[in-house]
Protein backbone atom coordinates (compact mmCIF):
# COMPACT_ATOMS: atom_id res chain seq x y z
CA UNK A 1 0.00 0.00 0.00
CA UNK A 2 1.15 3.87 -0.45
CA UNK A 3 -0.53 7.21 0.43
CA UNK A 4 -1.34 8.79 -2.93
CA UNK A 5 -0.62 12.28 -2.47
CA UNK A 6 -1.43 14.76 -5.18
CA UNK A 7 -1.69 12.32 -7.65
CA UNK A 8 1.86 10.87 -6.71
CA UNK A 9 2.97 7.43 -4.70
CA UNK A 10 4.60 7.76 -1.82
CA UNK A 11 5.62 5.14 0.67
CA UNK A 12 4.19 5.71 4.54
CA UNK A 13 6.68 6.56 7.30
CA UNK A 14 8.27 3.47 9.15
CA UNK A 15 7.60 5.55 12.36
CA UNK A 16 3.87 5.75 13.24
CA UNK A 17 4.51 8.70 15.32
CA UNK A 18 5.06 10.62 12.07
CA UNK A 19 1.89 12.87 11.57
CA UNK A 20 0.93 13.34 8.09
CA UNK A 21 1.73 16.78 8.36
CA UNK A 22 5.37 16.18 9.31
CA UNK A 23 5.46 13.49 6.70
CA UNK A 24 4.22 16.18 3.84
CA UNK A 25 7.09 18.51 5.06
CA UNK A 26 10.08 16.88 6.57
CA UNK A 27 10.20 13.71 4.40
CA UNK A 28 8.30 15.18 0.97
CA UNK A 29 9.11 18.30 1.37
CA UNK A 30 5.85 19.64 0.51
CA UNK A 31 5.77 23.02 2.73
CA UNK A 32 2.87 24.30 1.59
CA UNK A 33 0.92 22.82 4.09
CA UNK A 34 1.92 24.99 7.26
CA UNK A 35 2.57 23.80 10.54
CA UNK A 36 0.81 26.51 13.23
CA UNK A 37 -0.63 25.28 16.46
CA UNK A 38 0.37 21.76 16.13
CA UNK A 39 -2.72 20.64 18.40
CA UNK A 40 -5.72 21.09 15.97
CA UNK A 41 -6.87 24.21 16.98
CA UNK A 42 -5.74 26.60 14.20
CA UNK A 43 -6.49 24.79 11.08
CA UNK A 44 -3.27 26.10 9.10
CA UNK A 45 -2.56 21.93 8.37
CA UNK A 46 -5.67 21.33 6.90
CA UNK A 47 -5.79 19.36 3.98
CA UNK A 48 -7.80 17.19 1.65
CA UNK A 49 -8.39 13.57 2.15
CA UNK A 50 -10.88 12.13 -0.59
CA UNK A 51 -11.88 15.43 -0.82
CA UNK A 52 -12.60 15.93 2.66
CA UNK A 53 -10.87 18.55 4.91
CA UNK A 54 -9.00 17.25 7.94
CA UNK A 55 -6.23 18.36 10.35
CA UNK A 56 -2.92 16.66 9.11
CA UNK A 57 -1.44 17.26 12.72
CA UNK A 58 -3.72 15.15 14.69
CA UNK A 59 -3.80 12.80 11.72
CA UNK A 60 -1.03 9.76 12.01
CA UNK A 61 0.48 9.29 8.43
CA UNK A 62 0.35 5.75 8.88
CA UNK A 63 -3.32 5.66 9.49
CA UNK A 64 -3.91 7.27 5.55
CA UNK A 65 -2.02 4.56 4.23
CA UNK A 66 -4.26 3.60 0.81
CA UNK A 67 -5.86 7.37 0.70
CA UNK A 68 -5.54 10.05 -1.72
CA UNK A 69 -4.45 13.13 -0.21
CA UNK A 70 -4.64 17.17 -1.66
CA UNK A 71 -2.17 19.62 -0.74
CA UNK A 72 -2.19 23.41 -1.70
CA UNK A 73 0.77 22.03 -4.20
CA UNK A 74 -2.01 20.16 -5.77
CA UNK A 75 -4.80 22.47 -6.58
CA UNK A 76 -3.37 24.35 -9.86
CA UNK A 77 -3.97 22.23 -12.91
CA UNK A 78 -0.96 23.08 -15.97
CA UNK A 79 -0.14 26.07 -14.09
CA UNK A 80 -3.13 27.71 -14.12
CA UNK A 81 -4.38 28.65 -10.16
CA UNK A 82 -7.56 27.20 -8.98
CA UNK A 83 -10.15 29.50 -8.88
CA UNK A 84 -9.96 30.19 -5.10
CA UNK A 85 -6.64 30.47 -5.29
CA UNK A 86 -6.92 33.09 -7.58
CA UNK A 87 -9.32 35.07 -5.68
CA UNK A 88 -7.49 34.88 -2.49
CA UNK A 89 -5.57 37.61 -4.33
CA UNK A 90 -8.00 39.11 -6.11
CA UNK A 91 -10.06 39.84 -2.92
CA UNK A 92 -6.17 40.42 -0.73
CA UNK A 93 -7.39 37.41 1.11
CA UNK A 94 -4.07 37.14 3.24
CA UNK A 95 -1.36 39.59 5.13
CA UNK A 96 1.58 37.25 5.71
CA UNK A 97 0.03 34.01 4.12
CA UNK A 98 1.06 31.61 6.89
CA UNK A 99 -3.20 30.44 7.16
CA UNK A 100 -3.28 30.87 3.19
CA UNK A 101 -3.10 26.99 2.05
CA UNK A 102 -4.74 25.59 4.99
CA UNK A 103 -7.68 28.22 4.05
CA UNK A 104 -7.86 27.22 0.87
CA UNK A 105 -7.66 23.58 0.87
CA UNK A 106 -10.41 24.08 3.98
CA UNK A 107 -12.99 26.24 1.87
CA UNK A 108 -12.40 23.75 -0.79
CA UNK A 109 -13.59 21.14 1.40
CA UNK A 110 -16.64 23.54 2.81
CA UNK A 111 -17.91 23.89 -0.82
CA UNK A 112 -17.91 20.04 -1.54
CA UNK A 113 -19.85 20.08 1.92
CA UNK A 114 -22.24 22.51 1.04
CA UNK A 115 -22.77 20.78 -2.11
CA UNK A 116 -23.84 17.17 -0.65
CA UNK A 117 -26.46 19.16 1.71
CA UNK A 118 -24.25 18.98 5.09
CA UNK A 119 -25.91 21.48 7.77
CA UNK A 120 -24.00 24.01 9.87
CA UNK A 121 -24.76 25.48 13.41
CA UNK A 122 -25.73 28.32 11.86
CA UNK A 123 -28.26 26.50 9.41
CA UNK A 124 -31.79 27.65 10.34
CA UNK A 125 -33.40 24.42 8.21
CA UNK A 126 -31.54 21.45 8.86
CA UNK A 127 -33.21 19.65 5.43
CA UNK A 128 -32.85 22.16 2.98
CA UNK A 129 -30.72 23.00 0.79
CA UNK A 130 -27.35 25.07 2.25
CA UNK A 131 -27.12 28.44 0.58
CA UNK A 132 -23.53 30.11 1.30
CA UNK A 133 -24.04 32.99 2.71
CA UNK A 134 -22.03 34.83 4.55
CA UNK A 135 -23.04 34.13 7.91
CA UNK A 136 -22.45 30.37 6.68
CA UNK A 137 -19.18 30.76 5.48
CA UNK A 138 -18.06 32.30 8.85
CA UNK A 139 -19.33 29.53 10.65
CA UNK A 140 -18.06 26.65 8.52
CA UNK A 141 -14.97 28.25 8.42
CA UNK A 142 -14.58 28.66 12.21
CA UNK A 143 -11.77 26.18 11.97
CA UNK A 144 -9.48 28.09 10.42
CA UNK A 145 -7.82 31.40 11.92
CA UNK A 146 -5.57 34.12 10.58
CA UNK A 147 -3.49 35.84 13.34
CA UNK A 148 -3.30 39.10 10.53
CA UNK A 149 -7.18 39.90 10.48
CA UNK A 150 -7.49 39.25 6.81
CA UNK A 151 -10.83 37.48 7.53
CA UNK A 152 -12.90 39.94 5.60
CA UNK A 153 -10.64 39.20 2.49
CA UNK A 154 -10.98 35.27 3.06
CA UNK A 155 -14.93 35.41 3.53
CA UNK A 156 -14.83 37.58 0.13
CA UNK A 157 -12.69 35.34 -2.19
CA UNK A 158 -14.43 32.06 -0.76
CA UNK A 159 -18.36 33.72 -1.39
CA UNK A 160 -16.87 35.26 -4.66
CA UNK A 161 -16.04 31.45 -5.62
CA UNK A 162 -18.42 29.36 -4.25
CA UNK A 163 -20.73 31.47 -2.51
CA UNK A 164 -24.43 31.96 -3.09
CA UNK A 165 -24.39 34.59 -5.71
CA UNK A 166 -20.71 33.37 -6.85
CA UNK A 167 -19.80 30.23 -9.36
CA UNK A 168 -19.35 26.77 -7.84
CA UNK A 169 -15.94 25.75 -8.06
CA UNK B 1 5.42 11.15 21.81
CA UNK B 2 6.47 7.66 23.21
CA UNK B 3 7.17 4.97 20.86
CA UNK B 4 4.16 2.70 19.95
CA UNK B 5 3.44 -0.08 18.13
CA UNK B 6 0.56 0.32 15.23
CA UNK B 7 -1.83 -2.50 14.27
CA UNK B 8 -5.00 -2.32 11.98
CA UNK B 9 -7.93 -4.01 12.66
CA UNK B 10 -10.01 -5.01 10.25
CA UNK B 11 -13.16 -6.47 12.49
CA UNK B 12 -14.15 -5.98 16.23
CA UNK B 13 -12.83 -9.80 16.37
CA UNK B 14 -9.98 -8.71 15.27
CA UNK B 15 -9.65 -5.36 17.32
CA UNK B 16 -10.19 -7.40 20.59
CA UNK B 17 -7.47 -9.83 19.72
CA UNK B 18 -5.08 -6.82 18.79
CA UNK B 19 -5.68 -5.08 22.07
CA UNK B 20 -6.00 -7.55 24.81
CA UNK B 21 -2.65 -6.48 26.11
CA UNK B 22 -2.39 -3.66 28.77
CA UNK B 23 -1.20 -0.19 27.79
CA UNK B 24 -3.02 -0.71 24.36
CA UNK B 25 -6.02 2.05 23.13
CA UNK B 26 -7.71 1.96 20.32
CA UNK B 27 -7.61 4.64 17.53
CA UNK B 28 -10.21 6.17 16.08
CA UNK B 29 -9.77 9.71 14.28
CA UNK B 30 -6.67 10.45 16.36
CA UNK B 31 -8.33 14.27 17.00
CA UNK B 32 -8.02 13.93 21.22
CA UNK B 33 -5.69 10.99 21.30
CA UNK B 34 -2.69 11.77 18.98
CA UNK B 35 -2.85 15.40 20.49
CA UNK B 36 -2.55 14.10 24.15
CA UNK B 37 0.25 11.22 23.07
CA UNK B 38 1.96 14.49 21.78
CA UNK B 39 1.84 16.10 24.64
CA UNK B 40 2.81 12.97 26.74
CA UNK B 41 -0.36 12.70 28.69
CA UNK B 42 -1.65 9.58 27.06
CA UNK B 43 1.23 6.96 26.59
CA UNK B 44 0.15 3.73 25.14
CA UNK B 45 2.26 1.12 23.91
CA UNK B 46 0.57 -0.10 21.38
CA UNK B 47 -2.50 1.48 19.32
CA UNK B 48 -5.09 -0.85 16.76
CA UNK B 49 -6.55 1.59 14.65
CA UNK B 50 -10.63 0.85 14.09
CA UNK B 51 -11.65 3.04 11.89
CA UNK B 52 -11.88 0.46 9.42
CA UNK B 53 -14.75 -1.07 11.74
CA UNK B 54 -18.51 -0.34 10.82
CA UNK B 55 -19.63 2.93 9.83
CA UNK B 56 -22.84 2.05 8.76
CA UNK B 57 -25.90 3.43 10.08
CA UNK B 58 -29.04 1.15 9.78
CA UNK B 59 -32.44 1.09 10.68
CA UNK B 60 -33.19 -1.36 13.95
CA UNK B 61 -36.71 -3.89 14.25
CA UNK B 62 -37.81 -1.15 17.39
CA UNK B 63 -37.70 1.85 14.92
CA UNK B 64 -34.49 3.32 16.13
CA UNK B 65 -31.44 3.49 14.25
CA UNK B 66 -27.67 1.60 14.92
CA UNK B 67 -24.68 4.03 14.69
CA UNK B 68 -21.31 1.70 13.52
CA UNK B 69 -18.46 3.13 16.22
CA UNK B 70 -16.24 3.99 13.02
CA UNK B 71 -19.08 6.09 11.67
CA UNK B 72 -17.40 9.89 11.34
CA UNK B 73 -19.22 12.54 13.13
CA UNK B 74 -20.10 14.65 10.00
CA UNK B 75 -21.73 11.59 8.56
CA UNK B 76 -23.74 11.13 11.62
CA UNK B 77 -24.72 14.63 11.54
CA UNK B 78 -25.80 14.47 8.33
CA UNK B 79 -27.57 11.48 7.91
CA UNK B 80 -31.35 12.07 6.76
CA UNK B 81 -32.88 9.75 9.46
CA UNK B 82 -30.41 11.63 12.23
CA UNK B 83 -31.22 15.10 10.89
CA UNK B 84 -35.44 14.65 10.86
CA UNK B 85 -36.17 12.20 13.57
CA UNK B 86 -33.38 13.51 16.16
CA UNK B 87 -32.00 16.70 14.95
CA UNK B 88 -30.92 17.47 18.80
CA UNK B 89 -28.22 15.11 17.33
CA UNK B 90 -27.33 16.85 14.25
CA UNK B 91 -27.81 20.11 15.96
CA UNK B 92 -25.04 18.83 18.95
CA UNK B 93 -22.66 17.54 16.15
CA UNK B 94 -22.67 20.31 14.41
CA UNK B 95 -21.83 22.69 17.68
CA UNK B 96 -18.57 20.75 18.03
CA UNK B 97 -15.48 21.23 16.95
CA UNK B 98 -14.71 22.18 13.93
CA UNK B 99 -15.44 20.74 10.51
CA UNK B 100 -11.94 19.21 9.87
CA UNK B 101 -12.28 17.57 13.37
CA UNK B 102 -16.10 16.18 12.65
CA UNK B 103 -14.75 14.79 9.33
CA UNK B 104 -11.70 13.07 11.33
CA UNK B 105 -13.38 12.18 14.43
CA UNK B 106 -15.14 9.03 14.78
CA UNK B 107 -18.16 8.12 16.78
CA UNK B 108 -17.07 5.81 19.66
CA UNK B 109 -13.94 7.87 19.53
CA UNK B 110 -16.37 10.83 20.78
CA UNK B 111 -17.43 9.01 23.14
CA UNK B 112 -13.90 7.96 24.99
CA UNK B 113 -12.26 11.90 24.46
CA UNK B 114 -10.91 12.48 27.86
CA UNK B 115 -12.94 14.25 29.90
CA UNK B 116 -10.76 17.15 30.58
CA UNK B 117 -9.11 21.13 31.63
CA UNK B 118 -6.25 22.56 30.33
CA UNK B 119 -4.79 21.79 34.11
CA UNK B 120 -4.84 18.31 32.40
CA UNK B 121 -2.65 19.00 29.06
CA UNK B 122 0.13 21.04 31.53
CA UNK B 123 2.26 18.74 31.99
CA UNK B 124 5.32 21.04 33.31
CA UNK B 125 3.14 23.51 34.91
CA UNK B 126 0.29 21.74 36.84
CA UNK B 127 -0.98 19.39 39.55
CA UNK B 128 -3.27 16.79 38.02
CA UNK B 129 -5.45 14.21 39.85
CA UNK B 130 -6.59 12.81 36.03
CA UNK B 131 -2.98 13.02 34.76
CA UNK B 132 -1.53 11.79 38.24
CA UNK B 133 -3.96 10.12 40.67
CA UNK B 134 -2.65 11.23 43.85
CA UNK B 135 -0.78 14.86 43.18
CA UNK B 136 -3.25 16.64 43.33
CA UNK B 137 -5.73 19.60 41.71
CA UNK B 138 -4.65 22.74 40.54
CA UNK B 139 -8.39 23.92 38.52
CA UNK B 140 -10.12 23.76 41.76
CA UNK B 141 -8.30 27.00 43.45
CA UNK B 142 -7.46 28.35 39.86
CA UNK B 143 -8.86 29.14 36.89
CA UNK B 144 -11.71 27.61 36.59
CA UNK B 145 -14.12 29.42 34.33
CA UNK B 146 -15.45 26.41 32.04
CA UNK B 147 -15.16 23.74 35.00
CA UNK B 148 -18.35 21.62 36.46
CA UNK B 149 -20.80 22.83 39.11
CA UNK B 150 -22.54 19.35 39.65
CA UNK B 151 -21.24 16.51 40.75
CA UNK B 152 -17.90 17.49 41.03
CA UNK B 153 -15.04 16.24 43.63
CA UNK B 154 -12.33 17.58 45.69
CA UNK B 155 -9.91 15.69 43.19
CA UNK B 156 -11.96 16.75 39.56
CA UNK B 157 -13.84 19.55 38.13
CA UNK B 158 -13.21 18.65 34.91
CA UNK B 159 -16.00 18.62 32.45
CA UNK B 160 -16.94 15.98 29.18
CA UNK B 161 -16.68 18.09 26.27
CA UNK B 162 -18.73 15.97 24.16
CA UNK B 163 -21.80 18.02 22.61
CA UNK B 164 -22.77 14.55 20.69
CA UNK B 165 -22.97 12.76 24.14
CA UNK B 166 -24.74 15.32 25.75
CA UNK B 167 -27.66 14.71 23.07
CA UNK B 168 -27.23 11.40 23.44
CA UNK B 169 -27.77 11.08 27.00
CA UNK B 170 -31.26 12.78 26.37
CA UNK B 171 -31.76 10.70 23.66
CA UNK B 172 -31.36 7.47 26.03
CA UNK B 173 -29.13 6.09 23.71
CA UNK B 174 -27.75 2.81 24.25
CA UNK B 175 -24.12 1.76 24.00
CA UNK B 176 -23.04 -1.66 22.64
CA UNK B 177 -19.35 -3.17 23.99
CA UNK B 178 -17.35 -6.39 22.78
CA UNK B 179 -14.95 -7.19 25.24
CA UNK B 180 -13.01 -10.55 26.50
CA UNK B 181 -15.52 -11.02 28.66
CA UNK B 182 -18.05 -10.97 25.92
CA UNK B 183 -20.57 -8.32 24.59
CA UNK B 184 -22.76 -6.14 26.65
CA UNK B 185 -25.09 -3.20 26.29
CA UNK B 186 -24.18 -0.16 28.61
CA UNK B 187 -27.03 2.71 28.66
CA UNK B 188 -25.58 5.98 27.60
CA UNK B 189 -26.49 7.54 30.92
CA UNK B 190 -24.15 5.14 32.81
CA UNK B 191 -21.14 5.08 30.14
CA UNK B 192 -19.40 8.06 31.88
CA UNK B 193 -17.98 8.37 35.44
CA UNK B 194 -18.45 11.29 37.96
CA UNK B 195 -14.82 11.79 39.36
CA UNK B 196 -15.46 11.22 43.00
CA UNK B 197 -11.74 9.59 44.23
CA UNK B 198 -11.01 8.02 40.98
CA UNK B 199 -10.82 10.81 38.13
CA UNK B 200 -8.48 9.25 36.41
CA UNK B 201 -11.58 6.83 35.26
CA UNK B 202 -14.03 8.82 32.64
CA UNK B 203 -16.01 5.72 31.67
CA UNK B 204 -16.68 2.19 33.06
CA UNK B 205 -16.04 0.28 30.42
CA UNK B 206 -13.06 -2.22 31.43
CA UNK B 207 -9.37 -2.75 29.85
CA UNK B 208 -9.28 -3.93 26.53
CA UNK B 209 -13.51 -2.93 25.88
CA UNK B 210 -14.06 -2.02 22.71
CA UNK B 211 -17.39 0.33 21.49
CA UNK B 212 -19.06 -1.21 18.18
CA UNK B 213 -22.04 0.47 18.35
CA UNK B 214 -23.98 3.34 19.55
CA UNK B 215 -28.04 2.74 19.21
CA UNK B 216 -30.81 5.41 19.29
CA UNK B 217 -34.41 4.19 20.21
CA UNK B 218 -37.28 5.21 18.55
CA UNK B 219 -38.12 8.30 20.29
CA UNK B 220 -41.30 9.68 17.65
CA UNK B 221 -41.18 13.09 19.99
CA UNK B 222 -37.74 13.52 19.20
CA UNK B 223 -38.80 15.34 15.79
CA UNK B 224 -39.18 18.26 18.06
CA UNK B 225 -35.93 18.68 19.67
CA UNK B 226 -33.00 20.96 19.32
CA UNK B 227 -29.44 21.41 20.91
CA UNK B 228 -28.10 24.89 22.53
CA UNK B 229 -24.74 25.90 23.12
CA UNK B 230 -23.72 28.90 25.14
CA UNK B 231 -19.82 29.75 24.74
CA UNK B 232 -17.13 32.37 25.09
CA UNK B 233 -16.97 32.81 21.31
CA UNK B 234 -19.44 32.18 18.05
CA UNK B 235 -17.81 28.92 17.06
CA UNK B 236 -15.66 26.43 17.53
CA UNK B 237 -14.93 26.57 21.47
CA UNK B 238 -15.70 24.30 24.23
CA UNK B 239 -19.65 25.03 25.72
CA UNK B 240 -19.84 26.78 29.37
CA UNK B 241 -23.23 25.62 28.96
CA UNK B 242 -25.18 23.48 26.57
CA UNK B 243 -28.89 22.12 26.63
CA UNK B 244 -30.31 18.93 24.59
CA UNK B 245 -34.05 18.90 24.84
CA UNK B 246 -37.19 17.23 22.96
CA UNK B 247 -40.75 18.11 24.46
CA UNK B 248 -43.74 16.57 23.57
CA UNK B 249 -46.61 18.74 23.60
CA UNK B 250 -50.53 18.04 24.23
CA UNK B 251 -52.80 21.08 24.48
CA UNK B 252 -50.66 23.07 26.34
CA UNK B 253 -49.45 20.64 28.95
CA UNK B 254 -45.72 18.80 28.55
CA UNK B 255 -46.88 15.69 28.19
CA UNK B 256 -43.45 14.00 27.98
CA UNK B 257 -40.21 15.63 27.92
CA UNK B 258 -35.86 14.87 27.71
CA UNK B 259 -33.03 17.10 29.08
CA UNK B 260 -29.91 17.11 29.59
CA UNK B 261 -26.43 19.64 30.03
CA UNK B 262 -23.55 19.84 29.26
CA UNK B 263 -20.47 22.00 30.78
CA UNK B 264 -21.84 21.39 33.61
CA UNK B 265 -19.95 18.16 35.09
CA UNK B 266 -17.33 15.49 34.84
CA UNK B 267 -20.41 13.73 32.34
CA UNK B 268 -22.89 14.88 30.40
CA UNK B 269 -25.88 15.20 32.80
CA UNK B 270 -28.86 13.78 32.17
CA UNK B 271 -31.47 16.71 34.05
CA UNK B 272 -33.77 13.92 35.82
CA UNK B 273 -35.14 16.49 38.55
CA UNK B 274 -35.99 18.98 36.00
CA UNK B 275 -37.57 16.65 33.40
CA UNK B 276 -39.98 14.99 36.67
CA UNK B 277 -40.63 19.14 37.39
CA UNK B 278 -41.71 19.70 33.82
CA UNK B 279 -43.39 16.55 33.05
CA UNK B 280 -47.39 16.90 33.38
CA UNK B 281 -46.81 21.02 33.63
CA UNK B 282 -48.33 23.64 32.05
CA UNK B 283 -45.63 25.18 29.41
CA UNK B 284 -44.66 28.45 30.75
CA UNK B 285 -41.64 30.16 31.43
CA UNK B 286 -41.72 30.15 35.42
CA UNK B 287 -42.12 26.29 35.30
CA UNK B 288 -39.45 25.42 32.97
CA UNK B 289 -36.81 28.36 34.99
CA UNK B 290 -38.37 26.32 38.14
CA UNK B 291 -37.25 22.96 37.03
CA UNK B 292 -33.59 24.55 36.37
CA UNK B 293 -33.58 25.83 39.52
CA UNK B 294 -34.29 22.24 40.98
CA UNK B 295 -31.61 20.41 39.06
CA UNK B 296 -29.10 22.91 40.37
CA UNK B 297 -29.90 23.43 43.50
CA UNK B 298 -26.74 21.57 45.07
CA UNK B 299 -24.58 22.71 42.44
CA UNK B 300 -21.29 23.95 44.33
CA UNK B 301 -20.22 26.44 41.79
CA UNK B 302 -16.17 27.62 41.86
CA UNK B 303 -14.77 30.94 42.11
CA UNK B 304 -15.11 31.66 38.29
CA UNK B 305 -17.96 29.42 37.64
CA UNK B 306 -20.61 30.84 39.90
CA UNK B 307 -22.88 32.29 35.91
CA UNK B 308 -23.49 28.88 35.29
CA UNK B 309 -26.20 27.56 37.37
CA UNK B 310 -28.25 30.80 35.68
CA UNK B 311 -26.94 30.73 32.52
CA UNK B 312 -28.29 26.96 32.42
CA UNK B 313 -31.68 27.93 33.56
CA UNK B 314 -32.16 31.02 31.36
CA UNK B 315 -31.24 29.04 28.86
CA UNK B 316 -33.10 25.76 29.25
CA UNK B 317 -35.94 28.05 29.80
CA UNK B 318 -35.36 29.72 26.66
CA UNK B 319 -35.13 26.59 24.22
CA UNK B 320 -38.43 24.68 26.09
CA UNK B 321 -39.92 27.92 25.13
CA UNK B 322 -38.85 27.37 21.46
CA UNK B 323 -39.86 23.90 21.48
CA UNK B 324 -43.31 24.22 23.02
CA UNK B 325 -44.23 27.13 20.75
CA UNK B 326 -42.82 24.18 17.60
CA UNK B 327 -40.37 27.24 16.82
CA UNK B 328 -37.39 25.00 15.80
CA UNK B 329 -36.53 23.74 12.62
Amino acid sequence: MSIIINGLSVEPPGDPRVSLLDHLRERLHLTGTKKGCNQGACGACTVLVDGERILSCLALAVQYDGRRITTVEGLAEDGVLHPLQAAFIEHDGFQCGYCTPGQICSAIGMAAEARRGVPSNVSADLSGEVRLDRDEIRERMSGNLCRCGAHNGIIDAIEATMGAAGARA
Amino acid sequence: MTPFSYARAGTAADALRLGGDTGTAYLGGGTNLVDLMRETVARPARLVDVTGLSDTIEETDGGGLMIGAATRNTALAEHHAVRTRYPMLSRAILAGASAQIRNMATVGGNLLQRTRCTYFYDTDGSRCNKRELGTGCDAVGGFNRIHAVLGASDACVATHPSDMCVALTALDAVVHVDGAAGARTVPFGDLHRLPEDRPDLDTVLQPGELITAIELPAMSFATNSTYRKVRDRASYAFALISVAAALDMEDGRVRDVRIAFGGVAHKPWRAARAEAAIRGSAASEGAFLAAAQAEFADARPLRDNGFKPALAARTLAAVLGDLAKGDVA
